[in-house]
């Protein structure tokens, strides 16, 4: 029991209710929001090094032992994750200062930005299936009104596709839940693998495991992508960075989760479905990321081509590839914020997204130009910065598995990656300059310093392999050995 | 009964489908407000049906008390969804003019 383990979730949650009941004091928001993020960033290092010393931390919520009350589990890769999102949302939040704009800031934009921190720290924590449900929800119903801030026409256009895939999947997750709590009598994780592992994985429990697949799939924009790169375009670049940054990773966390803890026994048909799924996702990405001549929606494509590409390395389930995983998925998160931040940028100094009506722009930005193009190089995982270690290790671990077509397609989205990021490189930032410093759109004030923090977290990342290696190692240590995590959960009380 | 139940279920959820897959919005959202009536019974019916006992511990004869709480938590989450979603369609009819989902595919020169 430690009473830690639920602080990344309530210290978000209180502090936007109390900027709820004080009103619309936009200097309030903007210094308890940011603080409230710094506070829950150390909280989770904190947790870092707890479980780094003492093993998985759980907290049994009212004291009711493990499966009839709610566990809230804290392992090494879910305490990375809170880390990691922690810093992409002082980042992004110190981008909206500058860029949101009054209209939203007094629309309540910092209370729901935390809520939807809320229930992303709370996915990563949570022990227990339906509270996982609930813990989507929180973020969901957040992520509907931050895309529809601020009501033009094509955040709502779009944000009602969004609302409606979101609740369908919700549907499917609630009806994965009854058939579950249905075969196997609980809904504890722990539980539910100890169940699953006793009596052993039949097609009733493969269907539904599926079904699960489906539904997190959709939220992942794995291979059910078709919602993505809609949504993921209209709303104004902060959102849009934390959208891009964090929601498809819940969906990833809960397909790793499900499929290293509970349903790990039939990897000849999940895992397999999981690599098509993986395979298909990565192609269909890469033809749109180069299809597109808009630089929003190649940025979507990029974060669908992301998904597939982590998914190879569960797909592989050996231990180098799970590793790379995680380093991909640490890196993924950081490297998305960065490039649709800098896209944001671009955008506004233009005007527009098209890459054919902007040229020239490092010509008076070139920080802003530098900074993209390590971005891009380290989004195609160029050595030595941080996408590459995760590429190599998820690469080899698919060659380790014989599945050798898997990786191929991942080393050929790449260059496709990197061929798409380019593009916009050339045609944004090379070439004559179209507009003079008075004519461009906006300024970059202000804008450059979350970038900068977070190009500097993306090469010190890919620099300091070594410094993160021991923490990730753990991670893939409990991943790959369920028995801890569910002995962590019931502590050595009778389970029943 | 459990028979019974899940011909409900399966006419709910084909009704909102039915209804999720027209063209005005809101007949989606009552079609989705139908699917999750039709899901909310199915998890009552999976935690196994039981007439006349009670939620408690008191003798051999008890209902399983964790459907019902799992479907009281679904059922507030569908209410404050469905309500938001009323709130977006009313919004986006009033901004966009339409609503029927064809018209809301968007243009290229947006």
């Amino acid at each position: 029991m430690n009473n830690v383990v639920i602080l990344p979730i309530i210290i978000p949650f209180i502090a936007g209710i109390i900027m709820v009941i004080f009103g619309r004091n936009i200097r309030l928001h903007r210094w308890l929001s940011i603080f409230t993020m710094i506070a829950t960033g150390i909280v989770a290092i904190t947790l870092v090094s707890q479980v780094q010393t003492q093993g998985i931390q759980t907290l049994q919520l009212g004291g009711w032992q493990a499966p009839f009350g709610i566990s809230m589990v804290a392992d090494m890769f879910s305490v990375l994750l809170i880390v990691t999102t922690c810093l992409v949302a002082v980042t992004c939040l110190l981008f909206a200062f500058k860029s949101i704009g009054k209209e939203r800031e007094s629309y309540y934009f910092y209370p729901i930005f935390l809520f939807l921190i809320t229930g992303v720290n709370g996915s990563f924590l949570t022990g227990d299936l339906f509270n996982l449900f609930v813990c989507f929800e929180v973020m969901l119903i957040s992520s509907y009104v931050l895309i529809t801030i601020g009501g033009e026409k094509g955040q709502l256009r779009e944000s009602i596709k969004y609302v409606l895939i979101n609740v369908l999947s919700s549907f499917l997750f609630l009806i994965a839940i009854a058939y579950l709590y249905a075969v196997t009598g609980t809904l504890n994780l722990a539980h539910l693998s100890l169940r699953i592992a006793e009596v052993g994985q039949d097609g009733l429990i493969t269907t539904v495991a599926i079904l699960l697949l489906i539904v997190f799939s959709l939220k992942a924009g794995l291979f059910l992508f078709f919602w993505l790169p809609g949504s993921y375009s209209a709303p104004p670049t902060a959102i849009a960075a934390i959208f891009g940054a964090l929601l498809t990773k819940v969906g990833i966390y809960a397909i790793f989760r499900m499929f290293t803890l509970v349903f790990y026994h039939e990897p000849q048909i999940t895992h397999l479905l999981i690599a098509i799924m993986g395979a298909l996702t990565m192609i269909l990405g890469a033809i749109g990321a180069v299809a597109y001549n808009d630089i929003r929606m190649i940025l979507a494509y990029n974060v669908v081509i992301a998904v597939g590409f982590i998914m190879a390395g569960l797909a592989s389930f050996t231990s180098a590839a799970l590793m790379g995983s995680i380093y991909y998925l640490i890196h993924d998160i950081i490297i998305k914020a960065v490039i649709f931040l800098l896209g944001g940028t671009m955008i506004h100094l233009a005007g527009t997204s098209k890459l054919n009506e902007m040229s020239g722009l490092i010509r008076n930005h070139p920080a802003l130009g530098w900074m993209f193009f390590i971005s891009a190089l380290s989004l195609s995982g160029i050595p030595p910065l941080s996408g590459f270690i995760g590429k190599v290790l998820i690469t080899q671990g698919t060659f380790e598995a014989d599945l050798f077509w898997l990786g191929a397609i991942g080393l050929i989205t790449s260059l496709m990656v990197l061929y798409s990021i380019m593009k916009i490189f050339l045609y944004g930032f090379w070439g004559g300059t179209l507009l003079s410093t008075k004519m461009e759109k906006g300024t970059t004030k202000g804008l450059l310093l979350p970038i900068s923090i977070l190009t500097a977290v993306t090469i010190a990342l890919g620099l300091g392999v070594e410094g993160i290696h021991v923490y990730v190692d753990q991670a893939v240590y409990t991943l790959l050995d369920p028995s801890l995590y569910i002995s962590a959960v019931f502590g050595g009380n009778p389970i029943p | 009964m459990e028979t019974l139940m899940s011909f409900l279920v399966g006419i709910l959820i084909t009704i909102g489908t039915y209804l999720v897959l027209t063209k005005s919005l809101l007949r989606i959202i009552l079609g989705t407000s139908i699917i999750g009536h039709g899901v909310h019974l199915l998890i009552l019916t999976m935690g196994g049906l039981k007439s006349g006992g009670p939620p408690l511990l008191e003798d051999v004869s008890y209902t399983d008390a964790l459907p019902q709480a799992l479907i009281l938590t679904a059922i507030v989450i569908n209410f404050a969804v469905t309500g938001l979603f009323l709130v977006l369609a009313y919004r986006s009819y009033k901004v966009l003019g339409t609503d029927d989902m064809d018209q809301l595919r968007g243009t290229e020169d947006e």
